[in-house]
């Protein structure tokens, strides 16, 4: 599994995309700062459901309280790379 | 990509700021199996939910419980009944530790020294001629003369079919008494004769509802998107429903697909460890459940399919801001 963060930025996005099924955007084109809750209208279900594919896909888990503190693509891959880095 | 602030003008997009970040969970909760009146169509005591639980009356285990409720991350708590007024030691478990918002039936006044902001929705089933036959009394006239004026207070109309026509008279009075309503519309769980909607009459009061929002949109605390969806049971093509109802409780709610929901929404019984399967009636046939919360989750917690067009993120916000305005996240 590799930490780089631009890979970690686009593999995310394109999780998100097929999660929400997003129209006309691809992982290269999607905003890593854009505000997923603000801007794209992601709740927390939607992130729910997004937190079980990475937990899959990165093998770390996602605690609920944390939710809010992820509010973009880039917060959510540091997020992952700290954790992966501490190995949590 | 359609995003919130390509679909919004300064003016949207600031209404939208205001409301985008509340996050509010809400859960409800039954104070007491107990109420000072026994109106027909009465869900609470039609359904048999008022002899689901012995009540707890203990009240130091419904502070331990609110504080268990918050760890949960509840952070507005609904309290219906039964009337809660009758428990007030128990309402106060609530309102100390978090934002409470309390239904009554307006013959008991909440004392305001001990609980001075706490919102307070009045129900209201029309005309003295009305609320007579359905709660055999004219609860207005001691529910007004208990509130009037209160700014933390509104009136929950509850529309029947037999109220078309005369929804501007009663508005009017509360206008007059100083105080806000919001409507819903009775479902009629007991089937009594005259009360229940045909699709006509469900035309004929959105139209209704839509022309008072109009004339009084100082006092009416709604939204025309709201009018719509209650009425039509229909959100952008789809019907409302068991498979659509945002407000099951969560413990029980093992629905596929799980369809979007409240989170972690629970209706307790009053003995704290009993839960109702939704935030109305165990027994109410969905299919034609015209609960008024219930409709104006459904919008809420659908942000992201109202995200198609501007005037659909519109509709949104209008009724997010109405649920927050009478719940008190933002000023009326
Ligand atoms: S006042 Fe409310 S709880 Fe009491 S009987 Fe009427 S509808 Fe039911
Ligand atoms: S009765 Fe109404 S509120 Fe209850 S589950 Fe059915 S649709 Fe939802």
């Amino acid at each position: 599994m590799t930490n780089d963060p631009t890979q970690t930025i686009t593999r995310i996005a394109e999780i998100i995309i097929n999660a929400l099924q997003l129209e006309d955007v691809t992982p290269q084109t999607f905003d890593p700062d854009l505000d997923l809750v603000d801007e794209v209208g992601i709740d927390s279900m939607d992130l729910a459901t997004i937190a079980l594919v990475l937990r899959d896909e990165y093998g770390i888990r996602i605690d609920e309280d944390d939710y809010p503190k992820l509010t973009t693509v880039r917060i959510i891959a540091e997020y992952i790379n700290t954790k992966l880095t501490s190995g949590e | 990509m359609k995003t919130v602030s390509s679909l919004l003008d300064a003016h949207w997009y600031e209404r939208y700021k205001n409301i985008a970040k509340l996050n509010i969970r809400s859960s409800i909760y039954d104070v007491t199996d107990r109420c000072n009146l026994r109106c027909k169509g009465c869900f609470f005591f039609s359904s048999g939910e008022h002899e689901a639980a012995a009540e707890e009356k203990d009240v130091s285990k419904w502070h331990a419980f609110v504080e268990k409720e918050m760890a949960r991350g509840v952070n507005l708590a609904i309290l219906i009944g039964g009337e809660p007024t009758l428990c007030l030691d128990r309402i106060e478990a609530f309102y100390k530790r978090l934002p409470t918002f309390c239904a009554t039936n307006g013959l008991i006044k909440v004392p305001r020294e001990r609980f001075p902001d706490m919102m307070v929705g009045i129900s209201l089933w029309g005309e003295a001629e009305d609320e007579i036959t359905l709660r055999g009394k004219d609860t207005f006239k001691i529910s007004s003369a208990n509130y009037a004026g209160d700014p933390h207070a509104y009136y929950l109309y509850t529309i029947t079919p037999k109220q078309l026509g005369k929804t501007e008279k009663i508005i009017k009075k509360i206008e007059g008494v100083g105080l806000k309503v919001h409507m819903q519309l009775l479902s009629n769980d007991e089937a009594v004769d005259g009360f229940s909607w045909t699709p006509e009459e469900l035309v004929a009061v959105r139209a209704e509802m839509d022309a008072m929002l109009e004339a009084y949109p100082r006092t009416v605390i709604s939204s025309k998107y709201y009018h719509k969806v209650i009425t039509t049971g229909q959100m952008l093509g789809r019907p409302f429903g068991w498979m659509e109802c945002p407000s099951v409780t969560d413990t029980i709610d093992k629905r596929v697909p799980q369809p979007k929901r409240l989170t972690n929404f629970i209706r307790w019984a009053s003995d704290l460890q009993t839960v109702h399967r939704c935030c109305t009636s165990e027994t109410r046939d969905c299919a034609t459940c015209k609960d008024g919360a219930a409709h104006m989750s459904w919008v809420m917690v659908n942000k992201r399919a109202h995200m198609q067009s501007a005037e659909e993120l519109q509709n949104w916000i209008e009724v997010y801001e109405m649920f927050a305005k009478l719940y008190q996240f933002i000023p009326w």
